[in-house]
């Protein structure tokens, strides 16, 4: 008698699988050919960043005290960016949400607003109000603003659909009026996600920030595009050391500050 | 009768807590809102300008739209080739970055990395990757792949260290080896969880695409620079649609995906 | 005091949940709804405050066509009504206090709402109510802390600090364990015959129902089919109303 054998996939399947995974190395193999590779590159890479690297190292620490004011610019962007884009988010998520949205239309009009608001970098962002507030962190603090509108939004949207609707029937039975409604069973439902996600928010734009003055948004993105212009390495080194301190300082108080909340 | 009152109890730990850090948060609005730097001069301009602008930009330029499918394609390219081998090499750096799965210091150097790779803007690594192999995609793969891998890495390894343990005790104790545990208990729990990682990282690279070129990391960002840098508004805006259609169309692919694979 | 004449509603699913039901509670006692579920008993309850709109029929409340008001107007007569939940519906983040006080709502403007400055005979009133509840003490926990039972008790003080003229009872217990069922729904009888207020109830527990009940309204598929006494809750009655003898449910 043979002993039974045990397969995992039956045969089709085992050969769908294969199929799947030969197309998609396919499909890389033909986007890496269009998309141009020089392989000497690629093989010289890390000598280049290892000379990178070499240059940038150690850093220009002297050259610190002329990184305070552009690192307060930075703040600035992300912190008033943030809060202008909480107050604005609001409403919209109001009108974005199924359960609150008074009409269909305005339903539609907030989630097409909150989408553009998402697909547009805030990079880009930046660019469009350099054209109109000229270069300066007022364009880069209404590019951060822009771009978070939407991410908040969608977010405390999707806490409001999310609530609990008992206490809400519950509170509108006793005769409160639709405010009154929305005080007392919506926003507490709703308070710790709309905390916990701006605060993460001004964590992500905190590190935007930080590169916005490469196109002229202000902020310490200018003084690392000039010291990278003038080849001066040392003080790149130093600003990424410092760019990198900021980040893990915002990304830890903010991650403090959410632990609490809940 | 005196009638008795009642206020609801304080949020904070001690009362004047709450007076302190909300003194604290207005003064730190303050401070930001003062430090802005706002040319009033500048922006009335701008304001006027916006006119001009907007007449300029509209409607969008779609005769010199084929200029921009090659600069389109770039970016999809650098999108997926990023996020494949980001994820390929993603999931050893997770396993490494596990608490519950490898040993102390080796979580310890895993976790180091992932911070460094996510901390830094996708910008300042184009820059980098830049100097390091020349202008074009090339740069731009290797930058989206660095973050990838961190930022993959750190999603999937939290996903690690919440599996369920009992089928790793199960394997374990019939003397399975290390390797053995976690092919069969740890990664099918992961699996599911990796497509769907995926699929998000496919979307956010998507956006970052369309930016890194303007460091000169390849894709549809250096077009729109130039287009921004000659005020040529019109061919700006029909970029920006563009990009605004890639990024929906992104989105409802990673839509369809995602619940194709639950 | 509540005339209900005439009651439809069918739901956009097509689920005929209430085929012309009317009745009518004079004086101060508790009537009891019992009947399947999907007999439109919750149905019932909800199209007296509207907060499930008839699409035919009248409410009345002391005369006035609770069905025909604007949406000020239909507040104001909501404040009259004291509904109890099924599910307690409290809000869960805020105190048992904040809880309690919603039931004023109707009478303070929104920035008292706000601010949680009530009047003070609506705070002493509350104090009062949590004390007849048996919750005294309790005002500053947060409604998430409390047992299934202390929950009700809450939602029972929301609903009397109301003064209302009526109390909306919604399947009260069936959240509960049998013994804390029977002191609620102890508690919720004893309370409204001290304020002279008549309750309709509706409850899936036909022994619960016949032990606090002074009349007994059994809805079968959206229609009266039993309004009487306990007493006269018989095997034919029952099998009227749940379609099979001994009574459903097999408690």
């Amino acid at each position: 008698m043979s002993a039974r054998a045990w397969r995992r996939h039956s045969p089709a399947q085992a050969a769908a699988r294969w199929a799947g995974q030969l197309a998609l190395a396919l499909i890389a193999a033909a986007m890496l050919a269009h998309v141009g590779v020089r392989w000497d590159y690629l093989a010289d890479a890390p000598a280049q960043v290892g000379d990178l690297l070499d240059r940038m190292l150690p850093p220009q620490w002297d050259f610190a005290p002329w990184l305070v004011q552009p690192l307060i610019q930075t703040i600035n962007i992300a912190t008033l960016g943030t809060a202008a884009a909480f107050v604005l988010s609001l409403p919209l998520a109001f009108f974005a949400a199924l359960n609150t949205s008074p009409a269909r239309a305005l339903y539609a009009l907030a989630r097409l607003v909150i989408v553009v608001s998402r697909s547009v970098d805030t990079l880009i962002w930046a660019l469009i109000f350099i054209i109109v507030v000229g270069p300066g962190s007022l364009a880069g603090a209404l590019a951060v603003a822009v771009r978070s509108v939407g991410f908040l939004a969608k977010l405390f949207a999707e806490g409001i659909e999310e609530i609990d609707r008992g206490p809400v029937e519950a509170v509108s039975a006793t005769g409160a009026s639709r405010l009154q409604t929305l005080l007392y069973g919506i926003v507490p439902q709703v308070k710790p996600v709309i905390l916990g996600v701006s605060i993460y928010r001004w964590d992500i734009n905190i590190r935007e920030s930080t590169v916005l003055g490469l196109v002229g948004a202000g902020g310490i993105g200018f003084t690392l595009n000039e010291a990278i212009l003038g080849l001066e390495w040392a003080r790149v080194g130093l600003i990424l050391v410092v760019v990198l301190g900021i980040v893990l300082l915002s990304e830890a108080v903010s991650a403090l500050a959410r632990a609490r909340i809940t | 009768m005196t009638t008795r009152t009642w206020r609801p109890p304080s949020p904070w730990p001690r009362p004047w807590i709450g007076a302190v850090v909300w003194g604290a948060g207005v003064a730190f609005l303050a401070w930001n809102v003062l430090s802005l730097e706002v040319d009033p001069a500048r922006v009335v301009r701008g304001l006027d300008r916006l006119g001009t602008v907007a007449a300029r930009a509209w409607p969008p330029d779609v005769e010199r739209a084929g200029m921009l499918v090659s600069g389109v394609l770039e970016s999809i390219e650098i999108a997926t080739l990023s996020t494949l081998f980001g994820v390929l090499l993603g999931i050893p750096v997770a396993v490494l970055a596990a608490r519950n799965v490898v040993p102390l210091p080796v979580y310890a150097g895993g976790r180091v990395a992932v911070t460094l790779g996510r901390t830094l803007h996708e910008l300042i690594l184009a820059i980098v990757f830049v100097k390091a192999v020349g202008f074009g995609p090339l740069a731009g793969v290797l930058t989206l792949t660095v973050g990838a891998v961190a930022s993959f890495a750190k999603l999937l390894a939290e996903q690690i260290e919440t599996i369920d343990r009992r089928p790793i005790e199960a394997i374990r104790a019939t003397g399975a080896s290390r390797g053995a545990v976690l092919v069969y208990a740890v990664l099918p729990q992961v699996l599911p969880r990796i497509v769907g990682l995926s699929i998000y990282q496919w979307d956010v690279h998507l956006r970052h695409s369309t930016i890194i070129g303007i460091v000169g990391a390849g894709g549809i960002g250096a077009t729109l620079y130039n287009a921004f840098a000659r005020y040529d508004y019109d061919l700006a805006l029909t970029i920006l649609l563009v990009i605004v259609g890639i990024v929906l169309a992104g989105e409802a692919v990673s839509a369809v995906a995602r619940r194709a694979v639950q | 005091m509540l005339e209900v004449a005439a009651l439809e509603k069918t739901y956009p699913t097509g689920d005929h949940a209430l085929r012309g039901v009317s009745f009518t509670i004079e004086g101060r006692d508790a009537v009891f709804v019992i009947g399947p579920s999907g007999a439109g008993k919750s149905t019932l309850l909800r199209c007296v405050n509207r907060l499930v709109e008839p699409d035919r029929g009248t409410v009345r409340l002391d005369g006035v066509d609770v069905t025909a008001l604007d949406a000020p107007a239909l507040r104001r007569a909501r404040r009259r009504m004291g509904m109890i939940f099924q599910e307690f519906n409290l809000v869960e983040r805020l105190t048992v206090m904040e809880n309690v006080l919603s039931g004023r709502l109707g009478y303070v403007g929104l920035w008292q709402a706000w601010r949680r400055r009530f009047p003070g005979e609506d705070v002493e009133a509350a104090y009062r109510t949590l004390a007849r509840v048996g919750l005294a003490g309790f005002e500053n926990k947060r409604a998430d802390e409390l047992s299934g039972g202390q929950r009700q008790r809450v939602g029972i003080a929301r609903a009397l600090v109301q003064r209302p003229q009526i109390l909306l009872v919604d399947e009260p217990t069936s959240s509960l364990d049998p013994r804390t069922s029977e002191t609620v729904m102890a508690l919720i009888t004893g309370l409204a015959a001290e304020d002279g207020i008549p309750a309709l109830v509706n409850i899936h527990d036909v022994p619960l129902a016949r032990a606090f009940a002074k009349r007994i309204v059994g809805l079968h598929a959206g229609r009266i089919v039993f309004d009487g006494p306990p007493a006269a809750l018989d095997d034919a009655a029952l099998v009227k109303i749940y379609g099979r003898a001994g009574g459903a449910p097999l408690s």
